[in-house]
């Protein structure tokens, strides 16, 4: 019997729900005042709702198809597994959108598929549903493909020019783990993709000698996800592996999924997954290197086993590693340093660095920019206080450690 | 002192505000003795009731000290703070704008209790704004039979802002649900759009009944993509506050879908693995077919190279950019080793360093489509140094697990003219100890027989790219296609 709409929308965002990225930002600013039709990007993205499990619902995230012919380990699509299978057709999804779009329930749809029959179908069928959206229904919002390995460059073009943002997963953190769960994937294949990505986005981007702008590709950029906890990499692998990509690549975002229990798990998955906190952490340090100029290597380098520590986040874990570099003058230290202090935000030290242009900042001050002083008070010394012998105390880990709590029983 | 009253509407904004306040600034009346009060409000302590106009009235009838401007960032703070429903806002907004005539830089003290106050609200109405644009939800209304308009879809949406945000949203709803008709009720008034203007009331709405039937599909879609593994309500609660939750359909699903996760993620866990369905078994079948035997072409010699793994630079770099050119041809041009452009193409001599080269050749007359390019080695070496690669040359080690290679290339192409371009590809071609010095620009033969191949060594692009256009640069820049000048006479040399 055919399955309904209704079930079938089940089927296919269950089965799109392991990809992490939901972001709606990053892409140019638009909306139909003049064309008088339906959407909107605002560069910021906008989060509609939010399940349980603490993500935002943001986008439609759904796949075309759940039938594959790969068959990776950590993936819920895999051939091997008995999950029920199900297809839209590109109308379907184009309709789903659109009508959730009306009742502002998303922003845009991410749409992404199984591989069926050969890589350039099914590509194929992802940009036509983007092109409908955007040539028969004049849809101005936000369109996150996935792109698949081995397409045409043809496709890819036409993907690019109709997509906010692009992705291609690289999955796992090293070659090997790659090698280990997705034999039919190829990490060369993956970063060749990638690279022509990141040329077709950096192209998009210039303008000729007559400023006109070349055609749009992608202006929302390019992102990936790795799954971390399935394979044996450690911390420092992963890092060490989203520096090569941030690199290589000039992607927006790097996503982190914790290796997530699946219905029908292969007997290749580890028992048990990682602990959340984990993936929080390596957000974390993925954020101190976007935006608090860190590099990666600094925040495993006190780290024995390449593991950031679970207790504490990473920038706190570095201050108390390199306690030589403070205490710091908050009136005269350079922003760079300002940035490494535990508890200062970059909108905290923007707001210091103009503050303390006209007068001096006393940590009393810091309450008002929403700065936890019991935090920062360690690392600074400002008029009236300083820490004196704080900063070098053998038990200050302790002061910030959360309370002990007692295990669970298995 | 005299005190004044000032009174204003409850939900009056900036600029009934600005009136009462540049007269008070321009006869220098000081924040202490203003009383900002609101219309019927709850801030009348002592339960009089003052004559509404008194105050201004009165304020007026002094005379004008002196005039008042205010800076455009000032004004645009205020506008945005004084949306806020906060009771104290007016006369925070005239103490901000007393202190601000003494303190042109006060805007910038984030740390002063005043200024952090007034960010704080604005931070807040920034907040409802935000909110507002993602929690209204329309409803669609049946469609009006005949009458104006008639076509366009007709849409409802019940939200309950905190502040007195309407004025300042209503440009995003307008410009993003542009084709169709909708209005939004609020408890402060309500914003309606007919395709052409958006037309507001200041009236308190009641809250309208809305189903169009749509919100099963959607709680379908919302359950599906909650993921029962990673349950992180307070992380929800945080972006999602529990006030918004009557409004929005879905979260009445939470419950069932918290306490029914962790079964689930029991059954997943306690589940036997099942045979795999019939369709993997045909994939696999087909997978395992025999592979065509290899060939000694040169898609053959590019495929092995591209699956080389014989040293570490396979792991950072994109691909083994292969060598690029006919394989009939006479002259066969070595670089270093791929650039980042290169390596992002996979083809040599694409990016700046490319270029270069391009350009000489042009000048010299030799056209680039009939040289057989390649590097020494294959992968792009470099180091990372926050969001860029820096080129990095490569170490012998690198250039020798990347021999063979190039041999191979040589004994398909077997040009009759190798160039190498720097001391990298020169070592790479005639082991160490040939100083580059002593052979740039010059031309030998090397090898015997059969295997004598004339040998030119040149200077890299990408040295003469570092040079610029200092003096040095021009010289060398002439040097550099004076050599490539050289390659025009086995250009036209017929085959032997």
């Amino acid at each position: 019997m055919k399955k309904t709409l209704s079930q079938r929308l089940a089927i296919l965002s269950d089965a799109a729900k392991y990809d992490a990225s939901c972001a709606s930002s990053g892409s140019t600013r638009r909306d139909s005042a003049k064309s008088g039709g339906l959407g909107s990007t605002t560069g910021n993205g906008i989060c509609h709702s939010y399940t349980p499990d603490g993500r935002c619902v943001s986008l439609l995230k759904i796949l075309l198809t759940n039938f594959c012919v790969y068959d990776c380990a950590y993936c819920i699509n895999r051939s091997s597994s008995n999950v029920e299978r199900a297809r839209f057709t590109p109308e379907e999804v184009v309709w789903l959108t659109l009508e959730f779009y009306r009742r502002n329930c998303i922003e845009g749809l991410f749409l992404s598929s199984g591989i069926i029959r050969s890589s350039d179908h099914t590509m194929e069928q992802l940009v036509q549903v983007a092109r409908d959206l955007r040539l028969k229904h004049g849809f101005r919002g936000y369109i996150h493909l996935k792109t698949i390995p081995d397409a045409s460059p043809r496709l890819l073009e036409e993907a690019g020019r109709y997509a906010d943002r692009l992705s291609i997963n690289v999955e796992m953190p090293t070659v090997a783990g790659l090698e280990q769960y997705a034999p039919q994937k190829k990490a060369g294949g993956i970063r060749q993709a990638m690279g022509e990505m990141r040329l077709k986005i950096d192209a998009g981007k210039d303008r000729s000698h007559t400023g006109r702008r070349a055609e749009r590709f992608s202006p929302g950029g390019q992102s990936t996800q790795m799954i971390v906890g399935a394979d044996a990499a450690s911390d420092q692998d992963v890092l060490a592996s989203s520096a090569n990509l941030y690199g290589s690549y000039g992607l927006r975002r790097v996503y982190y999924s914790a290796f997530s229990p699946i219905p029908d798990a292969s007997a290749l998955l580890p028992a048990t997954s990682p602990p959340l906190q984990r993936e929080h952490r390596l957000y974390q340090a993925d954020w101190l290197f976007r935006f608090y100029g860190f590099a990666f290597g600094e925040l495993t380098a006190g780290r024995a086993d390449g593991m950031l520590d679970l207790e504490l986040d990473p920038k706190l874990a570095w201050a108390l590693d390199n306690r030589a570099l403070f205490p710091l003058d908050l009136n005269r230290a350079p922003k760079e340093m300002l940035l490494r202090v535990p508890g200062l935000g970059v909108k905290a030290v923007a707001a210091i660095l103009r503050a303390r242009r006209h007068q001096a900042v006393r940590l009393e001050d810091l309450a008002r920019l929403n700065v936890s002083i019991r935090k920062v008070r360690p690392f600074v010394q400002t008029p009236g206080w300083s820490p004196a012998r704080l900063t070098d105390r053998h038990d200050l880990r302790s002061l910030f450690s959360p309370a002990p709590q007692q295990m669970n029983l298995l | 002192m005299t005190r004044y009253v000032l009174t204003l509407e409850d939900s009056a904004v900036f600029e009934p505000w600005r009136e009462m306040a540049r007269a008070a600034l321009q006869r220098a009346i000081p924040p202490e003795v203003l009383d900002w009060r609101m219309r019927g409000g709850e801030t009348d302590l002592f339960g009089q009731q003052t004559n509404d106009s008194d105050g201004m009235v009165a304020l007026t009838e002094g005379p004008v000290l002196k005039s008042v401007t205010l800076r455009a960032s000032c004004i645009a703070l205020l506008r945005d703070m004084l949306c806020h429903s906060d009771p104290g806002r007016f006369a925070l907004a005239y103490r901000i704008a007393w202190r601000v005539q003494g303190n042109p830089h006060l805007l910038d003290v984030a740390t002063d209790a005043d200024i952090a106050k007034a960010r704080i609200m604005i931070r807040q109405n920034r907040q409802d704004c935000h909110k507002m644009t993602a929690f209204v939800r329309f409803r669609e209304l049946p469609a009006q039979v005949g009458g104006e308009g008639s076509g366009r879809r007709r849409f409802l949406a019940w939200f309950e802002p905190q502040h007195h945000i309407l004025e300042r949203i209503a440009p995003f709803f307008s410009k993003r649900f542009t084709d169709m008709d909708w209005m939004i009720l609020t408890p402060r008034g309500s914003i309606c759009w007919d395709g052409k203007d958006l037309a507001y009331s200041f009236e308190p709405c009641e809250q309208p009944e809305l189903d169009d039937g749509f919100g099963d599909l959607w709680n379908t879609y919302y359950a599906s993509t909650f993921n029962p593994a990673r349950v992180r309500t307070k992380a929800m609660r945080r972006e999602m506050p529990g006030r918004y939750w009557k409004n929005l359909p879905e979260t009445r699903l939470i419950p069932q879908l918290v306490a029914g996760a962790e079964a689930r993620v029991r059954m997943m866990a306690e589940q036997v693995p099942l045979p795999a369905p019939a369709f993997h078994e045909r994939l696999r079948s087909r997978d395992s077919l025999p592979l065509q035997p290899l060939s000694h072409t040169p898609e053959d010699l590019a495929a092995k190279i591209r699956s080389c793994t014989a040293c570490p630079l396979h792991c950072a770099a994109t691909q083994a950019v292969v060598g690029e050119g006919p394989v009939e041809a006479r002259i066969m041009v070595v670089g270093e080793q791929p650039g980042d452009q290169e390596d992002l193409a996979g083809r040599p001599f694409v990016g700046p360093a490319g270029q270069v080269l391009q350009e000489a050749l042009e000048k010299v007359g030799v056209e680039r489509s009939t040289l057989y390019l390649t590097n020494a080695v294959k992968h792009f070496r470099f180091r990372l140094q926050g969001r860029r690669r820096i080129h990095q040359s490569p170490d012998e080690a690198h250039v020798a697990a990347c021999r063979p290679w190039l041999e191979q290339e040589i004994a398909l192409v077997r040009p009759r003219l190798i160039v190498s371009l720097g001391a990298t590809a020169l070592k790479a071609l005639d082991g160490p100890g040939r100083a580059m010095a002593e052979r740039r620009g010059t031309l030998w033969t090397a090898g015997e027989g059969e295997n004598a191949v004339q040998r030119l060594a040149l200077a890299h692009p990408s040295w003469l790219l570092r040079l610029g256009d200092s003096a040095q640069g021009e010289i060398e820049r002439e040097r550099f296609e004076e050599g490539l000048a050289r390659l025009r006479d086995f250009c036209g040399r017929p085959d032997a």
